[in-house]
């Protein structure tokens, strides 16, 4: 690792004055930044520790209509967490999937997002359900879609002095049956090669997030109508666009990700079917 | 400007250590060189193997992604401090099982172990390998080491 200053600010408007100069990064849960580091994939100027600013937060909240989840809580508490558990247990699965307890116990959900990567387990279940993102540029703070969110591998609308604040997730005004699945060539410790999650309410309408089959986390919506034909399927999927890496050929990840993203939706289905 | 030592205070095995520190140094890197607590192993670097295994405030971490300067305040666990009194239950089950084969992995199994014991007393079989996931053994003597947990299991067997 190259030499940086490692600065831990306690309010938001000091840690955003610091990530706005240039060759300065966030640092929250550490697991993805340290391995950058450590193979000098960067060698920023500065090191922003987030852990001790008290405007963001460590706690799940439901506010509003939304579950609000403080941009410092760490995935094993995510996990952990009761209100989480009992409507969202899509991203329970999804959370659980990544790394290990080691990694979990530091890794946060909103750095997950911030990381970028394609293959970003908690990205298509925050995707298919509508999550949003509280953005703070030190004074002002506003929102985005998760959707409008990533850019490109590693590239995310954050600007200079940008911080995510909390990961928001609306709560769903009636009930909904969700799913998660994941390829891997492994069963633990993995990067996904597909990943699909999927949220089907009760008039049929499903919203898929897909991972690891574009540059970016994808999203796409349909109906249990169209799905019921084989190019409901094609139209569905068409917003993918899967490469052949170390993980997997381009090929098998689209016939992966089809057989996957109907396990989900029957998952789903069954899931509603089991609440109603 | 940037390695500059930084004063840092942390607990680790009980003794309060008051230690210099650069921004980069890693916390794996603050125990083995600085404190010359050898006992936990550098292998991957980058969170995938768990030989590097502490006890972080509580939870069981990988040093390696963990900055020395993070540590700044906390309370740590390091191989050392396990069995100080004695060997512990898990760790006599370690030897009874033969679940020791070279014995790099084996401190951080026996941290990962015994944080996963910590949390939930009773692991089934499954809980176990889903626990020690992030806990690589390159001699694949994984049933032993399984093994040697549930045998510590409150109830996994025989109680140690």
């Amino acid at each position: 690792m190259s030499g940086f200053a490692y600065h831990r600010p306690h309010s938001l408007t000091e840690a955003s004055e610091l990530l706005g100069r240039p060759g300065s990064v966030a640092l929250a849960g550490g697991t993805d930044l340290l391995v950058s580091l450590r193979h000098r994939a960067i060698s920023p100027v500065v090191v922003v520790d987030l852990k001790s600013v008290a405007e963001i937060g460590d706690q799940i909240e439901i506010d509003d209509g939304y579950l609000r989840i403080g941009a410092r809580v760490v995935l094993a508490g995510l996990i952990r967490d009761e209100n989480v558990r009992e409507r969202f247990p899509a991203l329970v699965a999804a959370s659980s999937a990544i790394g290990s307890s080691q990694i979990r116990n530091r890794a946060t959900l909103a750095g997950n997002l911030c990381n970028a990567s394609p293959a970003a387990d908690t990205a298509p279940v925050l995707l298919a359900h509508r999550a949003r993102l509280t953005i703070s540029g030190g004074e002002e703070s506003r929102t985005v879609p998760l959707d409008e969110f990533f850019i490109g591998p590693g590239e995310t609308r954050l600007g200079p002095g940008d911080i995510v604040t909390s990961v928001d997730l609306p709560i769903p005004a009636t009930r909904v049956g969700s799913a998660f699945a994941r390829v891997t060539r492994r069963r633990g410790m993995d990067l996904a090669s597909v990943s699909v999650a999927c949220v089907l309410d009760s008039s049929g309408f499903v919203r898929f997030g897909f991972g690891a089959v574009g540059p970016t986390p994808l999203v796409a919506e349909s109906t249990l109508p169209a799905l019921a034909s084989d190019d409901g399927w094609d139209n569905l999927l068409a917003v993918t666009n899967p490469i052949s890496d170390i993980r997997a050929s381009a090929s098998y990840r689209r016939a992966m990700l089809r057989v996957h993203s109907r396990r989900s939706l029957e998952a789903a289905v069954d899931e509603l079917e089991a609440g109603s | 400007m940037s390695d500059h030592g930084r004063s840092i205070e942390l607990m680790v095995n009980g003794s309060t250590r008051n230690v210099v520190v650069s921004s980069s140094m890693t916390l794996l890197d603050l125990v083995r060189v600085k404190l010359e607590l050898t006992g936990s192993k550098e292998c991957c670097g980058e969170g995938e193997c768990g030989a590097c295994t502490m006890i972080l405030d509580g939870v069981p971490v990988n040093s390696c992604l963990v900055l020395a300067v993070e540590a700044d305040g906390s309370v740590v666990t390091t191989i050392e401090g396990i069995g100080t009194g004695g060997t512990t239950p898990l760790q006599e089950s370690f030897l009874a099982a033969g679940a020791v084969q070279c014995g790099f992995c084996t401190p951080g199994m026996v941290v990962a172990a015994t944080a996963l014991l910590e949390h939930s007393p009773c692991p089934t079989e499954g809980e176990i390998r889903a626990g020690l996931s992030g806990n690589l053994c390159r001699c694949g003597g994984y049933d032993r080491i399984v093994e040697a947990v549930l045998m510590v299991s409150d109830c996994g067997g025989t109680d140690a």
